[in-house]
């Protein structure tokens, strides 16, 4: 099994497409939608985490190149700026994946990036704005 | 009263400078209560120090900026784009920690992030930074200037003082969403279907839990405010004491509150942080900090309180709360609060804490080592709060 979290873009002429239901049907894989959001431009944006056999899976990499989607695996790394965190705990009502929880002896607020999915909810969420996402240039691949 | 341990503030304050005072913080307090009884604890313990760090929106600065040639009758005034308060003296102005800065785009977007405003300026200036000022006016025969720009920073402002109408919340509301869409609240995101509930109290830290008739605390009780020394000014607004009760005395609901000032120049960024919350509104965490003299065993059985005695109601911020209707769907304690999760409606909600435990935990032991170190004496509170009285204090 090949699993993999990426950030697609959709070009405005193919937003209104059924495109993830073919990766589903035609290459067997399977998707759990982290965030989507239509742009004011029209154009479509989604982070989503694909599983499936490799051939299959660059398969349906290939489908989505081929009507334009912009395709990247995630090029970003959320991380907790210790400095500005001040332990409230507001950012632990909107993780997903409990990427950031509150440790109960210490009442510290806990950020594990091997459960972070990247979905950026928590940015916004922090009160002090104390969650960075961090671009990676090593880690933008062409797949 | 016939209480067996009877100190006086005095008293405390002599044992403070000898340096003979035994100052505690309040979940030592807790700890000792629960081992040896209030009677005991009272005659072991002089000081309990108390602490809580969290937004509190009902926040502010008065602030002085000094004349310049030609002078100005400031009409209109903003600082980093934030506009401040004029409608006082010449120069003399307040600014209001949820003022949004002037081309925020609010809630148009939502929901809106709300970056900047009057906290973050309030924020800026203990920091240390460079805040841009502007003043407009209409020009008097006194006060012929009618525009003016400069920077200023905290160290040239002729005076600055924090002045917070109503802090420190003794108890408050735990919040939960029972409509089907996520809603953005001063209580932070609260996802839809009760799916997690927010509660903005420290519990056995919090001051005036610690206090619950406010029978130490009073007009001129010196407090731990925003890093520096601060005092408690008056009753906050929205102040009540007419609250059910445990039997122990300690309101279930939200009640008294604290007006709090005390001089901008002494504290610190640290413990003045603008905040930005989501879809509501911008603010300032404050850290407050209040001791409690231990005069008699009552005021040591309040102060030893535990989280597990001390309550708050599960109120619904989609439609109870903003159409006034007062429904609780429960009744839950700070120690089901703090372990992660409560049951409330035959579901185990997760719970997320909106208050800062560890800050609260660090201006407990600042205030405590303050004491100890002779830096810090305790005030005899001047007058009571309305609705309230003060223990006698000779």
């Amino acid at each position: 099994m090949y699993k993999k979290i990426l950030v697609l873009r959709f070009p405005a002429e193919v937003v209104e497409q059924p495109i993830v239901y073919q990766l589903v049907k035609e290459f067997d894989l399977s998707f759990n939608i982290l965030k989507a959001t239509i742009l004011p431009g029209k154009e479509g944006l989604m982070v989503m985490e694909l599983a499936g056999h490799p051939t299959q899976f660059n398969k349906g990499l290939a489908f989505l190149r081929e009507l334009g989607v912009e395709v990247k695996t995630i090029s970003q790394e959320i991380r907790k700026n210790e400095e500005k965190c001040i332990h409230c705990g507001f950012c632990t009502a909107v993780c997903p994946t409990n990427a950031l929880y509150v440790d109960r002896e210490t009442m510290e607020v806990k950020f594990d990036p091997e459960r972070c999915t990247g979905c950026e909810l928590c940015m916004p969420a922090c009160i002090v704005r104390a969650m960075e996402a961090h671009f990676h240039k090593e880690l933008v691949e062409a797949s | 009263m016939g209480f067996k341990v009877k100190k006086t503030i005095d008293e405390i304050n002599e044992k403070i400078k000898r340096g003979e005072a035994v100052v505690v913080t309040a979940e030592e307090m807790v700890k000792i209560v629960k081992e040896n009884g209030p009677e005991e604890a009272a005659a072991a313990v002089d000081v309990v120090t108390t602490g809580t760090f969290a937004p509190m929106c009902s926040s502010g600065a008065f602030i002085n900026f000094g004349h310049s040639t030609p002078a100005i009758k400031a009409y209109r005034v903003w600082l980093n784009g934030v506009p401040a308060y004029a409608g006082i003296a010449a120069v003399d102005i307040y600014i209001g920690v949820t003022e949004p800065c002037e081309e925020d785009p609010l809630n148009k977007v939502y929901p809106g992030e709300f970056r900047y405003g009057g906290g973050h300026v309030i924020q800026d200036l203990v920091a240390g930074k460079t805040v841009h000022l502007k003043a407009t006016s209409y020009g008097t025969h006194c006060y012929p200037r009618k525009y003016l720009e400069k920077e200023v920073t905290l160290k040239d402002l002729p005076y600055a003082l924090l002045c917070n109408p109503r802090n420190a919340y003794q108890n408050y509301n735990c919040a939960i969403n029972l409509s089907d869409k996520t809603i953005y609240t001063y209580m932070g995101i609260l996802r839809p279907r009760a799916q997690n509930a927010n509660y903005a109290t420290s519990g056995e830290l919090s001051p005036l839990f610690k206090d619950p008739y406010l029978r130490t605390i009073g007009v001129g009780t010196r407090i731990f405010l925003g890093g520096g020394v601060g005092y408690v000014a008056w009753a906050g607004t929205q102040c009540n004491f007419k609250v059910p009760r445990t039997e122990k005395g300690v309101p279930l609901s939200p009640a008294a509150t604290l007006m709090v000032y005390g001089d901008l120049k002494q504290m610190s960024a640290e413990w003045l942080v603008g905040v930005s919350i989501l879809g509501y509104g911008c603010s300032l965490s404050v850290g407050i900090g209040v001791p409690i003299p231990i005069l008699n065993e009552e005021v040591a059985s309040f102060a030893g309180l535990s989280d597990e005695e001390l309550f708050t109601q599960v109120v619904d911020y989609a439609h109870d709360y903003p159409n006034g209707i007062k429904r609780s769907y429960g009744t839950v304690s700070y120690a089901e609060l703090k372990s992660g999760t409560i049951k409330v409606l035959d579901k185990e909600i997760p719970t997320v804490p909106l208050s800062s435990v560890v800050k609260a935990r660090k201006i407990a032991e600042i205030l405590k080592s303050w004491i100890k170190e002779k830096k810090f004496l305790l005030t005899e509170p001047q007058a009571p709060f309305p609705g309230t009285e003060l223990y006698p204090f000779r």
